[in-house]
């Protein structure tokens, strides 16, 4: 009753000013919120439940049946307690390391060379980018073909020279160089574009006075095309580190985590624990620390590169 | 430092497209040469060649005697203000303007004593720490003009620096390029299509159209002598008339009949032109309102008035249908459709032959 009067008593109140409220089109109205809708479900679905189901299943004893009774920190604390488990951490953060400081400076030293507008450059563009399409199964047919020992294409031109090659997929010093070759080789599209597309945006006035300024080829790279292309820099770098900590199917598919575990990634593991032997709650607990490495790794970029960023 | 430029039968071609043919000009030690044009003259392509930043297929170019279409653009001592200004935007302003020096090696305390010097002349100082990005247009303008003047070049080249700056700020700008200009004893090209940056700040002005030069020469010059009916064209606001006459000669002198009858004695010499129909150009400010009683003048109705505030221009149509351009004080008492009558002042008419080659009436009263 109260509302009606008010609404009432609104109404008089118009009328006699004789003015209607204009509505402002830049305030929101809950029917925008229509057009976000299909996607927030999903979002909400597909990604922030099982975020935090996996959160709450890390805590309970779980397997393919039930999700069991609570176990707090335990699935933790064998976690850490297992040997396999702090390896497969070292693997991933070797094979990150041996991984993305390369797809950034190939991606960028690729882009440099191909930021022209010859049919050449487009056409060598294109290949580069072609492996990115490619999935991860025929990437790893493809690097095995090279790698395989006797009659793999690496052994082949080592043959010719009466040597013999390093054998990749076996030698437990080499398997993560070979994973990474084959993962760099995958890759390299999507950073060589990101950097193509960065350093179209410099203007070409500004070469063009740094040529007048005397300034040499690796001058102008240092002070004129590096400094323009920096946040594109990180913003690869960050991306790279979130792909690559989930390295999963090349180790899977060329190695199978061997010899001796010297190739199993934290996915990997993940896999085994949770989908191999049915422990769901500890695949979920090392899911929980890969998540926190890979959000731990992206703020420290990105903290890290914001710092340069102002004081450059 | 100073230098003379000699620019000698110089062609650059895109494919199969001629930009230039065959140019040659020289510009003189301490010179201020505008280049100007309609867009697509080319007269920003030849500024650029004499940087360095666009080849020369054709032709030589030289500094004080030295050819330097070779050379690659740092080492022709030449500086350049970009229309855009193209600054470094990662750079502050002190680094903008030591980028160059210090990549020849220049030794610290120099490049810290010419800075202090363009900011101060430039009045730049307060904003050396800022970057480009944290300053106005204008600004911006200056720190680019500096960034030039710290190399103590040989020439600087200004490629349409002030076509990005608003209207008030362009001519205020202006008015400082010319002040700057008596400071720095220097050769400096200027690219503009703006006639009045040109007529304001040339020692001589180059005016470009179509592949080649039309006239070199100094604003006066080009104003009151423009050699070929584009000059005449290009060069002065409003537009001069153009109108088609029939030509005989008295005295010397050539006598120019209108198409709708009335005869103008002008003090074109008669000499060696060939009778018959040719165009007749006036400035709209040798076209005026009749005194009363005066004798061979032009009947017309005025269509549109243009108040300018220190003069009215009034454009007025003749009996043939042709419109033509008077000029009136700033206070005419003209409206728009009074019939009036103009004088036309045969002294100040120019003759333009099919080709569009000019010949001038001669000023009596100089003799």
């Amino acid at each position: 009753m109260a509302d009606l009067a008010l609404a009432r008593k609104a109404e008089t109140t118009e009328a006699a000013t004789g003015r209607r409220r204009v509505q402002n089109v830049n305030a929101p109205l809950w029917r925008n919120a229509i057009f976000v809708a299909p996607y927030l479900v999903f979002f909400v679905l597909l990604l922030l439940v099982p975020l935090f189901w996996g959160m709450w299943m890390s805590l309970h004893k779980a397997d393919a049946f039930s999700t069991g009774r609570f176990v707090g920190l335990a699935n933790y604390t064998r976690l850490f307690n297992d040997r396999i488990f702090l390896q497969a951490i070292g693997n991933t953060f070797y094979f990150v390391l041996l991984t993305v400081p390369a797809l950034a400076l190939i991606g960028l030293l690729l882009a440099l060379a191909l930021n022209r507008q010859t049919r050449t450059a487009a056409v060598l563009r294109t290949i580069f980018f072609a492996s990115s399409v490619l999935s991860v199964t025929i990437v790893t047919l493809i690097w095995r073909i090279v790698f395989v020992p006797g009659f793999g294409l690496l052994s082949t031109v080592y043959g010719w020279f009466g040597a013999t090659s390093p054998a990749f997929l076996s030698d437990p010093k080499l398997v993560m160089i070979a994973i990474a070759i084959a993962t760099i080789w995958w890759c390299i599209g999507l950073p060589m574009m990101l950097f193509l597309s960065a350093l179209q945006q410099i203007p070409g006035d500004i070469y063009e006075a740094a040529a007048l300024d005397n300034a040499g080829r690796w001058r102008t790279f240092r002070s004129i095309t590096f400094p323009s292309i920096k946040r594109t820099f990180v913003l690869v770098v960050v991306i790279q580190i979130v792909l690559q900590f989930q390295l999963f199917g090349q180790a899977r598919l060329m190695t199978n985590g061997g010899p001796n575990n010297v190739s199993t990634p934290l996915v990997l593991y993940i896999y085994d624990a949770a989908f191999k032997r049915w422990d769901l709650g500890l695949g979920a607990a090392a899911s929980e620390v890969l998540f926190a490495l890979i959000l731990i790794a992206a703020m420290i970029q990105y903290a890290v590169s914001r710092r340069k960023g102002e004081d450059a | 430092m100073t230098a003379q430029i000699e620019i000698d039968g110089v062609t650059k071609r895109y494919g199969a497209m001629t930009v230039l043919e065959n140019l040659s000009l020289s510009v003189e030690a301490n010179e201020f040469m505008v280049f100007l044009g309609p867009s697509g003259c080319g007269k920003s392509t030849l500024l650029r060649m004499i940087a360095g930043l666009e080849s020369v297929d054709e032709g030589t170019i030289s500094i004080n005697g030295e050819r330097i279409d070779t050379l690659p653009p740092g080492q022709r001592g030449i500086a350049m203000v970009f229309q855009s200004y193209a600054l470094y935007p990662h750079m502050t302003v002190a680094d903008n303007m030591s980028f160059g020096l210090k990549n020849i090696d220049v030794p610290q305390g120099v490049i810290d004593a010419r800075l202090a010097e363009a900011a101060r002349m430039l009045e730049i100082g307060h904003l050396m720490e800022r970057k480009p990005g944290q300053l106005s247009g204008g600004q911006r303008q200056r720190v680019a003009i500096g960034r030039a003047i710290v190399k103590e070049p040989k020439a600087f080249l200004f490629d349409e620096p002030l076509s990005n700056l608003d209207a008030a700020l362009r001519v205020r700008t202006r008015v400082e390029l010319a002040q700057l200009r008596n400071r720095v004893k220097s050769t400096m090209i200027f690219v503009t299509h703006d006639q009045i940056e040109a007529m304001t700040l040339a020692d001589r002005v180059v005016v470009m159209n179509n592949r080649k030069i039309e006239q070199i020469g100094t604003p006066m010059d080009i104003y009151l002598r423009p050699e070929s009916r584009f000059v005449a064209t290009f060069v002065g606001s409003p537009t001069m008339n153009f109108m088609p006459v029939t030509l005989s000669e008295k005295g010397g002198f050539l006598v120019a009949r209108l198409s709708d009858g009335a005869e103008l004695a002008t003090t074109i010499r008669g000499d060696g032109v060939t009778a018959g129909e040719q165009t007749l150009g006036i400035r709209a400010e040798a076209v005026r309102r009749a005194e009363p009683g005066a004798i061979n003048t032009v009947p017309g109705r005025v269509e549109v008035l243009e108040r300018l505030g220190d003069r009215t221009l009034l454009y007025v149509r003749l009996r043939d249908g042709s419109m033509i351009v008077a000029e009136d004080i700033g206070m005419s008492r003209v409206a728009i459709g009074d019939e009036i009558a103009l004088s036309l002042d045969g002294t100040r008419t120019h003759l333009f032959d099919a080709e569009g080659r000019a010949r001038h009436a001669e000023d009596m009263s100089h003799g």
